[in-house]
């Protein structure tokens, strides 16, 4: 307390949930690792040591040495250059898939759990629905109902996984909906719209931060999946997962092939994974104190 | 004689009950039939054990949830009947002040916002500084310091959380103001604070005060009229004094008994009650309290008596003359 007198600014809870996040060291490398992986995805044509789609079919399947670092595919394309460019597709599907599912995720979580009755009802059954769809089965039936493409792939990952933060949501705000200074705002006169903006919203923040980093990894596996499976973005654009899949082939003969955009997967799916450990760690107000 | 702020009668608010077993009643009546009058300036004090309705009956005269029926006029208005526009302008004139001061501050909101969120919402303020200026002069009304308005809300202690809370129910000046336990939340050497701190607004502003609580020290301390419930009735209701000096009702004779006394000699109070509350869903026939009453008789289990007495002193019981005596 006595600290806090001397110094007039205040600490906002974000700053407290930095300070915390902050002695995380596992945390903090992830995001470290995530920061350079934006950098990358950003940045991906200075950084890239070739041009990824050049085709050089003498030096075909040319196992990494000090000028391709990763070594080549079946068409003497670089493999590092194009894992740095299926960098960009990996991360803005991650990205932009989760931003699509917290907008539907939110609106109808709030909904269902601020108006509850039969808005609940309908909305939970929707959640039900999806939530017992498989995953994968379902991302397949909307990729091919749309078509290949980044585009529709931001749609089917975002429409695959509103389910699960619209259900954490609706608990959130069910919870919160009782609380007193929603009522104290009630008794104010305020209008619904006022209480979902000013008082749901500010309160769900911290889990949908957390929603959207644990969904990420979800996200950029099923893109890998989808890709896998030819139902991914057009080539000649890159992604991991179409990489791992035109390797199959040559698992035996080139096994750097499929080694490379495996382990980046796998990297990077854990590292968001941790990160949203520690995010969640940061700020879940019950461990706060 | 002041006038009448806040007129309440016959207030009823029943919650069905979706088991109900056979022999039940469907409802469960958590505040039946209740009645009172606040002036301008006064303290109504109601008492009762936990989960006898005082709660419920305040948040119906808010309208935070809508009784099921009876007549409440606020300041002239039949508060009941109003919507919209006119409902948002009456909201102005009664204002709550929550029990506990941990959930009823938003923890993502500054002070600031905390305190100006009812004038915002009324459209009182024309320009940013009057905001400024209201908002920092009921922080020193409350016994903030101004600059602690850009603070949030874990930074302060109890007592402080509930002066926030104490700022916001005031900001707008309304006429009543019900305070649901504002201080058994609190360390004793802060309740004491808080309480003369409501009475020092209340001689500054004005305001009548609906005092919940089941401290009868603090009630009896604070209060003008009291109002005395059981099992969501009114038993009993009169000015402070004679309801504290005269008990009729057997409950509130259990209830002053209650209280700890430092000059008693050790011994166990004479009239402590027996048994716990019943089920509000399955309430005793006749007098709600004769399962428990130490005078109880065959015609208690059958009837149930009504308010009487004269305007100053009122008691539901059968035979409050005879045990008077």
């Amino acid at each position: 307390m006595e600290e806090k007198r001397k110094n007039p600014a205040s600490r906002g809870y974000y700053q407290e949930s930095w300070k915390i996040l902050r002695k995380n060291p596992v945390a903090m490398v992830c995001l470290a690792f995530v920061l350079f992986l934006v950098f990358i995805a950003l940045f991906a044509p200075l950084i890239a040591p070739f041009d990824p789609d050049a085709i050089d079919m003498p030096s075909k399947l040319k196992a990494p040495d000090n000028v391709h670092l990763f070594g080549c595919d079946e068409f003497g394309r670089d493999i590092l250059s194009r894992c740095i460019y299926g960098c960009r597709v990996s991360l803005s599907v991650g990205i932009v898939s989760q931003l699509i599912a917290v907008v539907i995720g939110y609106f109808m979580g709030v909904c269902a759990g601020y108006f509850g009755k039969r808005v609940d009802a309908v909305i939970s059954f929707l959640i039900q629905v999806f939530a017992s769809l498989p995953d994968l089965l379902l991302a397949m039936a909307l990729m091919f109902a749309l078509g290949r493409g980044l585009g529709n792939l931001y749609i089917a990952l975002g429409v695959l996984s509103w389910a699960k933060t619209a259900r954490l949501v609706r608990g959130t705000v069910l919870q919160l909906k009782e609380k007193e200074y929603v009522k104290a705002c009630r008794i104010d006169g305020g209008s619904s719209f006022r209480i979902i903006m000013k008082h749901l919203l500010p309160n769900c923040i911290p889990t949908l931060i957390i929603t959207v980093t644990m969904g990420i990894p979800s996200a950029i596996l099923s893109e890998a999946s989808l890709s896998f499976l030819g139902l991914g973005v057009r080539a000649p654009m890159s992604s991991w997962g179409m990489m791992i899949s035109s390797s199959k082939t040559f698992i035996r003969t080139s096994p750097f092939y499929s080694l490379f955009p495996g382990f980046c997967i796998i990297i990077t799916v854990i590292a968001f994974n941790m990160l949203g450990d520690g995010l969640r760690d940061a700020l879940d107000p019950k461990l706060r104190k | 004689m002041r006038d009448v702020v806040l007129k309440v009668e016959h207030l009823k608010k029943y919650y069905p009950l979706r088991h109900a077993g056979k022999g039940e009643d469907a409802v469960v009546k958590a505040c039946d039939d209740v009645s009172f009058e606040l002036r301008s300036g006064e303290v109504l004090g109601i008492v009762g054990e936990s989960g006898c309705g005082k709660t419920t009956t305040m948040q119906s005269v808010i309208r935070l949830v809508e009784p099921t029926s009876g007549k409440i006029t606020l300041c002239g208005q039949d508060f009941l009947s109003l919507k919209g526009k006119e409902l948002k302008e009456a909201r102005k004139r009664i204002k709550l002040i929550f029990q506990d001061p941990y959930s009823s501050l938003n923890p993502r909101m500054t002070v600031r916002e905390i305190i100006a969120e009812p004038l915002d919402i009324a459209h009182v303020c024309s320009s940013r500084k009057e905001r400024e200026d209201l908002v920092l002069r009921t922080m020193r009304q409350v016994g903030l310091d101004p600059s602690f308005a850009n603070r949030y809300p874990h930074e302060f202690s109890g007592g402080q959380r509930q002066r926030i809370g104490i700022a916001r129910a005031i900001i707008l000046r309304p006429a009543v103001v019900i305070c649901d336990e504002p201080v058994s939340a609190l360390d004793v050497s802060i309740q004491a604070k808080i309480i003369n701190l409501l009475k020092q607004l209340q001689r500054e502003l004005g305001t009548a005060y609906i005092f919940i609580s089941h401290d009868l020290g603090v009630v009896r301390h604070i209060a003008d009229t009291v109002l005395v419930m059981y099992l969501g009735r009114v038993v009993e209701q009169g000015s402070c004094e004679e309801v504290f000096k005269h008990p009729l009702h057997p409950y509130t004779k259990a209830l002053l008994a209650s209280i700890p006394r430092i000059d008693s000699e050790g011994g166990v109070p004479e009239a402590v009650l027996a048994g716990d509350v019943p089920s509000p869903a399955n309430p005793p026939s006749g007098c709600l309290f004769h399962t428990r009453c130490p005078y109880c008789q065959s015609k208690c289990g059958t009837e149930s008596p009504v308010l009487k007495g004269n305007p100053d002193h009122q008691c539901a019981c059968h035979f409050a003359e005879i045990l008077e005596q």
